[in-house]
Protein backbone atom coordinates (compact mmCIF):
# COMPACT_ATOMS: atom_id res chain seq x y z
CA UNK A 1 0.00 0.00 0.00
CA UNK A 2 1.60 3.38 -0.89
CA UNK A 3 1.19 6.64 0.89
CA UNK A 4 -1.98 8.20 -1.64
CA UNK A 5 -3.32 4.67 -1.22
CA UNK A 6 -2.98 4.84 2.94
CA UNK A 7 -4.26 8.07 3.45
CA UNK A 8 -7.65 7.49 1.19
CA UNK A 9 -8.23 4.38 3.34
CA UNK A 10 -8.21 6.23 6.98
CA UNK A 11 -9.74 9.46 5.63
CA UNK A 12 -11.99 7.07 4.12
CA UNK A 13 -12.93 5.10 7.66
CA UNK A 14 -12.74 8.62 9.88
CA UNK A 15 -14.71 10.63 8.31
CA UNK A 16 -17.80 8.07 8.44
CA UNK A 17 -20.30 9.24 11.03
CA UNK A 18 -20.11 8.27 14.32
CA UNK A 19 -22.57 5.80 16.02
CA UNK A 20 -25.10 7.67 18.50
CA UNK A 21 -22.60 6.49 21.59
CA UNK A 22 -19.95 8.19 19.39
CA UNK A 23 -18.06 5.36 18.67
CA UNK A 24 -16.76 4.36 14.59
CA UNK A 25 -19.01 2.79 13.50
CA UNK A 26 -18.76 -1.15 12.33
CA UNK A 27 -18.88 -1.31 8.62
CA UNK A 28 -18.56 0.55 6.12
CA UNK A 29 -21.84 1.59 3.78
CA UNK A 30 -20.33 -0.51 0.73
CA UNK A 31 -20.44 -3.39 3.84
CA UNK A 32 -16.58 -3.40 4.57
CA UNK A 33 -15.85 -4.43 7.96
CA UNK A 34 -14.15 -1.14 9.41
CA UNK A 35 -12.36 -3.41 11.86
CA UNK A 36 -10.58 -5.33 9.55
CA UNK A 37 -9.61 -2.02 7.62
CA UNK A 38 -8.63 -0.90 11.03
CA UNK A 39 -6.75 -4.24 11.74
CA UNK A 40 -5.16 -4.00 8.21
CA UNK A 41 -3.65 -0.60 8.85
CA UNK A 42 -3.39 0.08 12.21
CA UNK A 43 -0.76 -1.67 14.69
CA UNK A 44 -2.69 -2.67 18.20
CA UNK A 45 -0.88 -2.22 21.77
CA UNK A 46 -1.28 -3.60 24.59
CA UNK A 47 -4.04 -1.25 25.97
CA UNK A 48 -6.12 -0.53 22.42
CA UNK A 49 -7.18 -2.42 19.74
CA UNK A 50 -6.41 -1.03 16.41
CA UNK A 51 -10.11 -0.33 15.57
CA UNK A 52 -9.85 2.10 18.98
CA UNK A 53 -6.51 3.72 18.37
CA UNK A 54 -8.34 4.22 14.64
CA UNK A 55 -11.14 5.35 16.32
CA UNK A 56 -9.61 8.31 18.19
CA UNK A 57 -8.91 10.14 14.99
CA UNK A 58 -12.34 10.14 13.93
CA UNK A 59 -13.42 11.20 16.91
CA UNK A 60 -11.31 14.17 16.72
CA UNK A 61 -12.66 14.72 13.04
CA UNK A 62 -16.30 14.63 14.23
CA UNK A 63 -15.83 16.82 17.41
CA UNK A 64 -13.64 19.33 15.59
CA UNK A 65 -15.91 20.19 12.33
CA UNK A 66 -19.25 19.94 14.71
CA UNK A 67 -18.11 21.88 17.26
CA UNK A 68 -17.02 24.84 14.44
CA UNK A 69 -20.26 24.47 12.54
CA UNK A 70 -21.91 24.79 16.02
CA UNK A 71 -20.26 28.30 16.86
CA UNK A 72 -20.94 29.49 13.38
CA UNK A 73 -24.44 28.92 13.10
CA UNK A 74 -25.97 29.67 16.46
CA UNK A 75 -29.37 30.55 15.01
CA UNK A 76 -30.14 28.29 13.17
CA UNK A 77 -28.74 25.70 16.08
CA UNK A 78 -31.58 27.70 18.43
CA UNK A 79 -34.14 27.60 15.61
CA UNK A 80 -34.13 24.07 15.00
CA UNK A 81 -32.87 22.81 18.79
CA UNK A 82 -29.13 21.11 19.52
CA UNK A 83 -30.50 17.33 18.36
CA UNK A 84 -31.60 18.33 15.20
CA UNK A 85 -28.88 20.46 14.81
CA UNK A 86 -26.13 17.92 14.89
CA UNK A 87 -28.29 15.29 13.20
CA UNK A 88 -28.27 18.03 10.16
CA UNK A 89 -24.83 19.20 10.94
CA UNK A 90 -23.31 15.38 10.18
CA UNK A 91 -25.21 15.01 6.83
CA UNK A 92 -24.26 18.26 5.60
CA UNK A 93 -20.64 17.24 6.59
CA UNK A 94 -21.03 14.11 5.61
CA UNK A 95 -22.02 15.33 2.43
CA UNK A 96 -19.91 18.34 1.97
CA UNK A 97 -16.54 17.61 3.69
CA UNK A 98 -14.21 20.73 3.88
CA UNK A 99 -12.63 21.61 0.80
CA UNK A 100 -10.60 24.47 2.55
CA UNK A 101 -7.57 24.51 4.63
CA UNK A 102 -9.92 26.73 6.92
CA UNK A 103 -12.61 25.82 9.36
CA UNK A 104 -13.67 29.40 8.42
CA UNK A 105 -15.11 28.50 5.62
CA UNK A 106 -17.13 24.84 7.09
CA UNK A 107 -20.05 26.40 6.11
CA UNK A 108 -19.72 28.07 2.84
CA UNK A 109 -22.27 25.12 0.97
CA UNK A 110 -24.86 25.16 4.03
CA UNK A 111 -27.43 27.24 2.13
CA UNK A 112 -27.61 25.24 -0.80
CA UNK A 113 -26.91 21.70 0.71
CA UNK A 114 -30.21 22.85 2.85
CA UNK A 115 -32.34 24.08 -0.08
CA UNK A 116 -31.94 20.34 -1.54
CA UNK A 117 -32.53 19.07 2.32
CA UNK A 118 -35.68 21.33 3.75
CA UNK A 119 -36.14 17.39 5.98
CA UNK A 120 -33.46 18.58 7.68
CA UNK A 121 -35.34 21.75 9.09
CA UNK A 122 -38.82 20.76 8.33
CA UNK A 123 -41.47 23.38 9.67
CA UNK A 124 -39.66 26.18 9.66
CA UNK A 125 -37.41 25.49 5.90
CA UNK A 126 -37.69 29.19 4.71
CA UNK A 127 -37.17 31.25 7.86
CA UNK A 128 -34.09 28.62 8.65
CA UNK A 129 -32.49 29.09 5.36
CA UNK A 130 -32.87 33.02 5.47
CA UNK A 131 -31.23 32.30 9.47
CA UNK A 132 -28.13 30.26 7.89
CA UNK A 133 -27.98 33.35 4.72
CA UNK A 134 -27.62 35.87 7.40
CA UNK A 135 -25.41 34.03 9.94
CA UNK A 136 -22.94 33.27 6.33
CA UNK A 137 -22.93 36.51 5.49
CA UNK A 138 -22.31 37.43 9.07
CA UNK A 139 -19.42 35.62 8.50
CA UNK A 140 -17.85 36.69 5.49
CA UNK A 141 -18.61 40.64 6.43
CA UNK A 142 -16.35 39.48 9.61
CA UNK A 143 -13.04 39.17 7.84
CA UNK A 144 -14.11 40.38 3.92
CA UNK A 145 -11.84 42.57 1.87
CA UNK A 146 -12.15 46.28 2.76
CA UNK A 147 -11.05 48.06 -0.71
CA UNK A 148 -9.95 51.92 -0.31
CA UNK A 149 -13.28 54.27 0.85
CA UNK A 150 -15.08 55.90 -2.38
CA UNK A 151 -16.86 59.16 -0.91
CA UNK A 152 -20.34 59.35 -3.08
CA UNK A 153 -21.65 61.97 -0.54
CA UNK A 154 -20.81 65.07 -2.91
CA UNK A 155 -23.45 65.14 -5.31
CA UNK A 156 -21.53 66.94 -7.70
CA UNK A 157 -19.07 64.50 -8.49
CA UNK A 158 -22.13 62.33 -9.25
CA UNK A 159 -23.65 61.81 -12.82
CA UNK A 160 -25.58 59.62 -14.93
CA UNK A 161 -22.42 57.55 -15.74
CA UNK A 162 -20.85 57.12 -12.89
CA UNK A 163 -20.59 53.38 -11.69
CA UNK A 164 -19.91 52.44 -8.16
CA UNK A 165 -18.44 49.72 -6.38
CA UNK A 166 -19.47 48.21 -3.25
CA UNK A 167 -16.85 47.28 -0.18
CA UNK A 168 -16.73 43.33 -0.82
CA UNK A 169 -17.59 42.66 2.62
CA UNK A 170 -20.95 44.41 2.05
CA UNK A 171 -23.70 41.75 1.75
CA UNK A 172 -27.11 42.57 0.20
CA UNK A 173 -29.84 40.68 1.77
CA UNK A 174 -33.83 40.13 1.00
CA UNK A 175 -35.01 37.90 3.81
CA UNK A 176 -38.75 36.71 3.87
CA UNK A 177 -38.53 36.96 7.59
CA UNK A 178 -37.03 39.27 10.00
CA UNK A 179 -34.02 36.78 11.25
CA UNK A 180 -32.11 39.72 12.00
CA UNK A 181 -34.08 40.57 15.17
CA UNK A 182 -34.24 36.99 15.87
CA UNK A 183 -30.52 36.20 15.69
CA UNK A 184 -29.67 39.46 17.90
CA UNK A 185 -32.05 37.88 20.39
CA UNK A 186 -30.24 34.66 20.35
CA UNK A 187 -26.73 36.17 20.79
CA UNK A 188 -28.36 38.62 24.19
CA UNK A 189 -29.95 35.20 25.52
CA UNK A 190 -26.84 33.11 24.62
CA UNK A 191 -24.61 36.03 26.35
CA UNK A 192 -26.48 36.02 29.72
CA UNK A 193 -26.03 32.08 29.83
CA UNK A 194 -22.38 31.71 28.50
CA UNK A 195 -19.58 30.55 30.92
CA UNK A 196 -15.99 31.70 30.45
CA UNK A 197 -14.61 28.60 28.61
CA UNK A 198 -11.96 28.52 25.74
CA UNK A 199 -12.93 24.73 24.88
CA UNK A 200 -12.75 24.19 21.60
CA UNK A 201 -14.14 20.79 21.82
CA UNK A 202 -17.51 22.15 23.60
CA UNK A 203 -20.43 22.57 22.50
CA UNK A 204 -21.52 26.40 23.86
CA UNK A 205 -24.72 25.79 25.99
CA UNK A 206 -27.44 26.79 23.54
CA UNK A 207 -30.51 28.18 23.44
CA UNK A 208 -33.80 27.22 21.86
CA UNK A 209 -36.16 29.80 20.48
CA UNK A 210 -40.03 28.38 21.07
CA UNK A 211 -41.54 27.71 17.61
CA UNK A 212 -44.44 29.67 19.07
CA UNK A 213 -42.28 32.65 19.52
CA UNK A 214 -40.84 32.29 15.51
CA UNK A 215 -41.34 35.72 13.75
CA UNK A 216 -44.01 36.05 11.20
CA UNK A 217 -42.98 36.62 7.39
CA UNK A 218 -42.07 39.56 6.62
CA UNK A 219 -40.21 40.80 3.92
CA UNK A 220 -36.80 42.41 4.70
CA UNK A 221 -34.01 44.61 2.93
CA UNK A 222 -30.99 44.02 4.78
CA UNK A 223 -27.29 45.12 4.25
CA UNK A 224 -25.09 42.85 6.38
CA UNK A 225 -21.44 45.26 6.72
CA UNK A 226 -18.27 45.64 8.81
CA UNK A 227 -17.36 49.11 10.20
CA UNK A 228 -14.58 49.75 13.23
CA UNK A 229 -14.08 46.08 13.09
CA UNK A 230 -17.55 45.12 14.04
CA UNK A 231 -20.69 43.35 11.89
CA UNK A 232 -23.51 45.37 11.82
CA UNK A 233 -27.24 44.52 10.06
CA UNK A 234 -28.78 47.97 8.35
CA UNK A 235 -32.23 47.54 7.35
CA UNK A 236 -32.62 49.35 3.76
CA UNK A 237 -35.86 50.68 2.06
CA UNK A 238 -37.09 48.99 -0.68
CA UNK A 239 -36.44 51.15 -3.17
CA UNK A 240 -32.57 51.95 -1.04
CA UNK A 241 -31.95 47.98 -1.48
CA UNK A 242 -33.03 47.79 -5.11
CA UNK A 243 -30.61 50.63 -5.90
CA UNK A 244 -27.55 49.40 -4.52
CA UNK A 245 -28.62 45.85 -5.79
CA UNK A 246 -28.18 47.61 -9.03
CA UNK A 247 -24.87 49.44 -8.14
CA UNK A 248 -23.33 46.14 -6.88
CA UNK A 249 -24.34 44.69 -10.35
CA UNK A 250 -22.15 47.64 -12.06
CA UNK A 251 -24.66 49.31 -13.97
CA UNK A 252 -24.31 52.87 -14.17
CA UNK A 253 -25.96 55.49 -11.78
CA UNK A 254 -28.98 56.51 -14.59
CA UNK A 255 -29.15 52.99 -15.22
CA UNK A 256 -29.16 51.57 -11.67
CA UNK A 257 -32.07 54.04 -10.46
CA UNK A 258 -34.08 52.36 -13.49
CA UNK A 259 -33.92 49.12 -12.90
CA UNK A 260 -34.46 49.73 -9.50
CA UNK A 261 -37.49 51.88 -9.94
CA UNK A 262 -38.72 49.30 -12.40
CA UNK A 263 -37.78 46.49 -9.52
CA UNK A 264 -39.84 48.64 -6.67
CA UNK A 265 -42.50 50.32 -9.17
CA UNK A 266 -41.70 53.40 -7.69
CA UNK A 267 -41.51 56.83 -9.54
CA UNK A 268 -38.28 58.99 -9.40
CA UNK A 269 -40.11 61.73 -8.15
CA UNK A 270 -40.90 59.75 -4.84
CA UNK A 271 -37.28 58.20 -4.60
CA UNK A 272 -35.59 61.95 -5.90
CA UNK A 273 -35.74 63.20 -2.86
CA UNK A 274 -34.05 60.25 -0.73
CA UNK A 275 -31.33 60.07 -3.05
CA UNK A 276 -29.04 62.65 -1.27
CA UNK A 277 -29.54 61.31 1.85
CA UNK A 278 -29.03 57.77 1.13
CA UNK A 279 -25.66 58.28 -0.89
CA UNK A 280 -24.35 60.79 2.23
CA UNK A 281 -25.27 58.16 4.78
CA UNK A 282 -24.15 54.69 2.37
CA UNK A 283 -20.46 57.01 2.09
CA UNK A 284 -20.50 57.56 5.80
CA UNK A 285 -20.81 53.86 6.41
CA UNK A 286 -18.15 53.31 4.18
CA UNK A 287 -19.61 50.77 1.62
CA UNK A 288 -18.94 52.40 -1.59
CA UNK A 289 -15.01 51.46 -2.89
CA UNK A 290 -12.58 52.96 -4.86
CA UNK A 291 -12.91 51.21 -8.28
CA UNK A 292 -9.94 48.44 -8.42
CA UNK B 1 23.26 28.10 19.86
CA UNK B 2 20.15 28.88 19.03
CA UNK B 3 20.82 31.24 15.72
CA UNK B 4 21.08 29.10 12.93
CA UNK B 5 19.91 28.85 9.76
CA UNK B 6 16.83 27.35 10.17
CA UNK B 7 15.82 30.32 12.34
CA UNK B 8 16.64 33.07 10.29
CA UNK B 9 19.85 33.11 12.51
CA UNK B 10 17.45 34.77 15.25
CA UNK B 11 18.13 35.13 18.85
CA UNK B 12 14.51 34.84 19.98
CA UNK B 13 14.33 33.62 23.39
CA UNK B 14 10.59 32.58 25.83
CA UNK B 15 7.67 32.72 23.52
CA UNK B 16 3.76 32.41 24.36
CA UNK B 17 1.15 31.99 21.62
CA UNK B 18 -0.96 34.40 20.42
CA UNK B 19 -4.59 33.59 21.60
CA UNK B 20 -7.60 35.79 21.75
CA UNK B 21 -8.34 35.88 25.48
CA UNK B 22 -5.34 37.63 26.16
CA UNK B 23 -5.33 40.39 23.37
CA UNK B 24 -7.21 42.91 25.61
CA UNK B 25 -4.82 42.65 28.04
CA UNK B 26 -1.94 42.76 26.00
CA UNK B 27 -3.20 45.91 24.05
CA UNK B 28 -3.69 47.78 27.36
CA UNK B 29 -1.50 46.37 29.77
CA UNK B 30 1.63 45.84 27.20
CA UNK B 31 3.17 43.30 28.69
CA UNK B 32 7.23 42.85 27.89
CA UNK B 33 6.98 39.18 26.09
CA UNK B 34 10.14 38.34 24.06
CA UNK B 35 7.66 36.78 21.15
CA UNK B 36 4.56 36.10 20.02
CA UNK B 37 3.88 32.56 18.22
CA UNK B 38 0.64 32.83 16.02
CA UNK B 39 -1.48 30.26 14.01
CA UNK B 40 -0.67 31.51 10.32
CA UNK B 41 -4.33 30.27 9.33
CA UNK B 42 -5.87 32.68 11.36
CA UNK B 43 -4.38 35.58 10.22
CA UNK B 44 -4.64 34.32 6.25
CA UNK B 45 -8.26 36.65 5.79
CA UNK B 46 -8.84 39.12 3.43
CA UNK B 47 -9.41 42.20 6.06
CA UNK B 48 -11.07 42.82 9.33
CA UNK B 49 -10.50 42.20 13.07
CA UNK B 50 -8.15 39.64 12.49
CA UNK B 51 -5.21 41.71 10.39
CA UNK B 52 -5.81 45.25 12.16
CA UNK B 53 -5.01 43.20 15.71
CA UNK B 54 -2.51 41.70 14.08
CA UNK B 55 -1.20 44.66 12.67
CA UNK B 56 -1.34 46.31 16.41
CA UNK B 57 0.94 43.35 18.02
CA UNK B 58 3.17 43.86 14.98
CA UNK B 59 4.13 47.35 16.43
CA UNK B 60 5.29 46.22 19.56
CA UNK B 61 6.56 42.49 19.44
CA UNK B 62 8.18 40.21 17.49
CA UNK B 63 5.71 37.31 15.93
CA UNK B 64 6.69 33.77 14.36
CA UNK B 65 4.03 32.28 12.16
CA UNK B 66 3.26 28.27 12.80
CA UNK B 67 0.98 26.73 10.44
CA UNK B 68 -1.90 23.88 11.30
CA UNK B 69 -3.07 22.85 7.39
CA UNK B 70 0.11 22.67 5.12
CA UNK B 71 0.11 18.61 5.45
CA UNK B 72 3.77 18.67 4.03
CA UNK B 73 2.61 14.98 4.35
CA UNK B 74 -0.36 14.11 2.72
CA UNK B 75 0.53 12.55 -0.49
CA UNK B 76 -1.46 15.21 -2.78
CA UNK B 77 0.11 18.46 -3.83
CA UNK B 78 0.61 21.49 -1.98
CA UNK B 79 -2.61 23.48 -2.44
CA UNK B 80 -0.97 26.63 -4.59
CA UNK B 81 -4.16 28.98 -2.66
CA UNK B 82 -3.26 28.52 0.70
CA UNK B 83 0.71 29.09 -0.43
CA UNK B 84 -0.18 32.38 -2.16
CA UNK B 85 -2.03 33.43 1.11
CA UNK B 86 0.57 32.59 3.38
CA UNK B 87 3.24 34.21 1.51
CA UNK B 88 0.93 37.23 1.45
CA UNK B 89 1.19 36.74 5.67
CA UNK B 90 5.17 36.16 5.36
CA UNK B 91 5.40 39.75 3.90
CA UNK B 92 3.40 40.76 6.38
CA UNK B 93 4.95 39.96 9.40
CA UNK B 94 8.37 39.37 8.31
CA UNK B 95 8.88 36.31 10.37
CA UNK B 96 12.29 34.82 10.62
CA UNK B 97 11.38 31.53 10.16
CA UNK B 98 7.85 29.62 9.37
CA UNK B 99 6.91 26.27 11.16
CA UNK B 100 4.44 24.02 10.35
CA UNK B 101 3.46 20.18 11.03
CA UNK B 102 5.34 16.75 10.28
CA UNK B 103 1.63 15.26 9.38
CA UNK B 104 -1.01 14.54 6.92
CA UNK B 105 -4.45 15.55 6.91
CA UNK B 106 -6.05 16.60 3.81
CA UNK B 107 -6.86 13.87 0.18
CA UNK B 108 -8.16 14.64 -2.99
CA UNK B 109 -9.04 18.14 -1.58
CA UNK B 110 -10.84 17.40 1.30
CA UNK B 111 -9.53 18.47 4.35
CA UNK B 112 -9.81 16.76 8.17
CA UNK B 113 -8.59 19.84 9.65
CA UNK B 114 -6.14 17.16 11.98
CA UNK B 115 -2.85 16.42 12.41
CA UNK B 116 -2.27 13.19 11.22
CA UNK B 117 0.38 10.67 11.60
CA UNK B 118 2.72 9.37 9.02
CA UNK B 119 3.54 6.03 7.97
CA UNK B 120 7.21 6.15 8.67
CA UNK B 121 8.08 4.95 4.94
CA UNK B 122 11.00 6.09 2.71
CA UNK B 123 8.40 6.75 -0.08
CA UNK B 124 6.82 9.13 2.58
CA UNK B 125 9.83 10.83 3.75
CA UNK B 126 10.75 11.25 0.17
CA UNK B 127 7.66 12.98 -0.82
CA UNK B 128 7.00 15.32 2.29
CA UNK B 129 11.23 16.40 1.76
CA UNK B 130 9.91 17.80 -1.70
CA UNK B 131 7.04 19.34 -0.77
CA UNK B 132 8.95 21.04 2.12
CA UNK B 133 11.11 22.35 -0.50
CA UNK B 134 8.74 23.59 -2.94
CA UNK B 135 7.20 25.52 -0.07
CA UNK B 136 10.12 26.83 0.92
CA UNK B 137 11.29 27.96 -2.47
CA UNK B 138 8.20 29.70 -2.86
CA UNK B 139 7.96 31.52 0.42
CA UNK B 140 11.61 32.25 0.39
CA UNK B 141 11.60 32.09 4.30
CA UNK B 142 13.55 29.50 5.78
CA UNK B 143 10.82 26.00 7.21
CA UNK B 144 11.06 24.15 10.19
CA UNK B 145 8.88 21.13 10.82
CA UNK B 146 7.18 20.12 13.97
CA UNK B 147 6.60 16.87 15.25
CA UNK B 148 3.41 15.78 16.11
CA UNK B 149 1.53 13.60 19.27
CA UNK B 150 0.40 10.57 17.48
CA UNK B 151 -1.96 7.44 18.62
CA UNK B 152 -1.79 5.12 16.21
CA UNK B 153 0.97 4.00 14.31
CA UNK B 154 1.03 1.96 10.92
CA UNK B 155 1.84 -2.03 9.68
CA UNK B 156 3.61 -0.01 6.67
CA UNK B 157 6.22 1.54 8.41
CA UNK B 158 9.75 1.09 8.05
CA UNK B 159 11.87 3.02 10.63
CA UNK B 160 11.05 4.92 13.80
CA UNK B 161 9.59 8.10 14.08
CA UNK B 162 12.83 9.97 15.26
CA UNK B 163 14.46 8.10 11.83
CA UNK B 164 11.52 9.41 9.64
CA UNK B 165 12.41 12.71 11.60
CA UNK B 166 16.08 12.42 10.60
CA UNK B 167 15.34 11.20 6.59
CA UNK B 168 12.52 14.13 5.88
CA UNK B 169 14.81 16.90 7.33
CA UNK B 170 18.10 15.80 5.57
CA UNK B 171 16.27 15.34 2.73
CA UNK B 172 14.38 18.54 2.81
CA UNK B 173 17.71 20.29 4.24
CA UNK B 174 14.88 22.21 6.54
CA UNK B 175 15.07 22.79 9.84
CA UNK B 176 13.17 20.90 13.62
CA UNK B 177 10.54 22.93 15.41
CA UNK B 178 10.81 20.20 18.25
CA UNK B 179 8.16 19.66 20.30
CA UNK B 180 9.37 17.53 23.51
CA UNK B 181 5.34 17.59 25.06
CA UNK B 182 4.79 15.12 21.51
CA UNK B 183 7.50 13.50 22.22
CA UNK B 184 6.34 12.47 25.60
CA UNK B 185 3.09 12.42 24.66
CA UNK B 186 3.85 9.59 21.66
CA UNK B 187 6.46 7.81 24.15
CA UNK B 188 3.70 6.79 26.59
CA UNK B 189 0.96 5.69 23.76
CA UNK B 190 3.92 3.64 21.82
CA UNK B 191 6.09 3.02 24.51
CA UNK B 192 9.35 3.97 23.71
CA UNK B 193 11.89 6.19 25.20
CA UNK B 194 11.75 9.52 25.30
CA UNK B 195 15.21 10.24 25.35
CA UNK B 196 16.64 8.03 22.54
CA UNK B 197 14.42 9.82 20.22
CA UNK B 198 15.56 12.97 21.38
CA UNK B 199 19.15 11.90 21.77
CA UNK B 200 18.96 11.13 18.05
CA UNK B 201 17.40 14.54 16.73
CA UNK B 202 20.33 16.23 14.54
CA UNK B 203 20.68 18.94 17.22
CA UNK B 204 21.95 21.49 14.61
CA UNK B 205 18.64 21.49 12.87
CA UNK B 206 16.64 22.48 16.15
CA UNK B 207 15.26 25.94 15.22
CA UNK B 208 12.37 26.32 17.63
CA UNK B 209 11.31 24.62 20.83
CA UNK B 210 7.74 23.24 21.65
CA UNK B 211 6.82 22.74 25.60
CA UNK B 212 2.72 22.36 26.67
CA UNK B 213 0.72 20.63 28.89
CA UNK B 214 -1.43 17.32 27.87
CA UNK B 215 -4.47 15.09 29.42
CA UNK B 216 -3.99 11.35 30.86
CA UNK B 217 -6.66 9.28 30.39
CA UNK B 218 -6.89 5.59 30.73
CA UNK B 219 -5.78 4.25 27.93
CA UNK B 220 -3.67 7.19 26.11
CA UNK B 221 -2.31 10.49 26.50
CA UNK B 222 -4.29 12.97 24.76
CA UNK B 223 -2.19 16.30 23.27
CA UNK B 224 -5.02 18.69 24.82
CA UNK B 225 -2.71 22.02 25.32
CA UNK B 226 -4.61 23.06 28.26
CA UNK B 227 -2.51 22.36 31.34
CA UNK B 228 0.66 23.47 32.93
CA UNK B 229 4.08 21.47 31.46
CA UNK B 230 4.62 18.54 34.02
CA UNK B 231 8.06 17.63 35.68
CA UNK B 232 9.00 14.88 32.57
CA UNK B 233 8.43 17.30 30.11
CA UNK B 234 10.50 19.66 31.34
CA UNK B 235 13.02 17.19 31.78
CA UNK B 236 13.04 16.29 28.10
CA UNK B 237 13.47 20.36 27.73
CA UNK B 238 16.41 20.41 29.93
CA UNK B 239 18.02 17.68 27.79
CA UNK B 240 17.41 19.74 24.29
CA UNK B 241 18.67 22.82 25.76
CA UNK B 242 21.53 20.54 26.69
CA UNK B 243 21.94 18.69 22.91
CA UNK B 244 20.57 22.19 21.22
CA UNK B 245 22.09 24.54 23.39
CA UNK B 246 19.78 27.81 24.68
CA UNK B 247 16.80 27.61 21.86
CA UNK B 248 13.57 29.55 20.77
CA UNK B 249 11.31 28.25 22.99
CA UNK B 250 7.35 28.52 22.74
CA UNK B 251 4.41 27.31 25.25
CA UNK B 252 1.27 26.28 23.70
CA UNK B 253 -1.77 26.68 25.50
CA UNK B 254 -4.65 26.59 23.61
CA UNK B 255 -7.69 25.31 25.82
CA UNK B 256 -9.08 26.53 28.71
CA UNK B 257 -6.72 29.35 28.57
CA UNK B 258 -5.49 31.11 32.12
CA UNK B 259 -4.80 34.58 32.56
CA UNK B 260 -2.20 35.93 29.94
CA UNK B 261 0.07 35.81 33.55
CA UNK B 262 -0.20 32.56 34.60
CA UNK B 263 0.64 31.33 30.85
CA UNK B 264 3.33 33.74 30.75
CA UNK B 265 4.48 32.73 33.94
CA UNK B 266 4.47 28.96 32.54
CA UNK B 267 6.57 29.56 29.80
CA UNK B 268 8.88 31.89 31.52
CA UNK B 269 9.65 28.44 33.43
CA UNK B 270 11.61 27.74 30.52
CA UNK B 271 14.20 30.18 31.49
CA UNK B 272 15.62 27.49 34.37
CA UNK B 273 17.39 25.82 32.03
CA UNK B 274 19.36 27.90 30.44
CA UNK B 275 22.73 28.23 31.55
CA UNK B 276 23.33 30.38 34.19
CA UNK B 277 25.12 33.45 32.60
CA UNK B 278 22.05 33.53 30.25
CA UNK B 279 19.29 33.67 32.91
CA UNK B 280 20.78 36.52 35.02
CA UNK B 281 21.14 38.44 31.36
CA UNK B 282 17.82 37.83 30.78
Amino acid sequence: MNLEQLQRAVFEVTRQPLTPSEKMRPRLPDGRSVREIADALIKPNDRMTSFQRLQVYSQQYWFRILASLSEDFPGLRSLIGKRKFEKLSVAYLNECPSQSFTLRNLGSRLETWLRKHPEYVAGVECVAIDMVRLEWADIEAFDGLELPRFAADDSGKLSGDTTFCLQPHLHLLDLAYPVDELLLRIREIDSKSDTVSNAVLKFPRPSRIRRSSLPRPKNVHLAVYRLNRTVYFKRLTRDGFALLQALGEGKPLEKALEASLLRTRRSVGRVSAQLKKWFQDWSYLGWFAQQP
Amino acid sequence: MPANRFNGNSDYGVGIGLRLPHYQHIFSKKPLVDWFEIISENFMVEGGRPLEVLDQILERYRVVQHGVSMYFGSAEPLNREHLARLKSLVKRTKTPWLTDHLCWGSVDGRYTHDLLPMPYTFEAARKTAQKIREARDFLEVPIAVENVSSYAEFHVSEMTEWEFLNEVVEDADCGILLDVNNIYVSSRNHDFDPFEYLDSVPADRVAQIHIAGHTKYQKLILDTHDHPVIDPVWALYARAIELAGPTATLLEWDDRIPSFDEVHREALKAKRYLPTQLQEAS
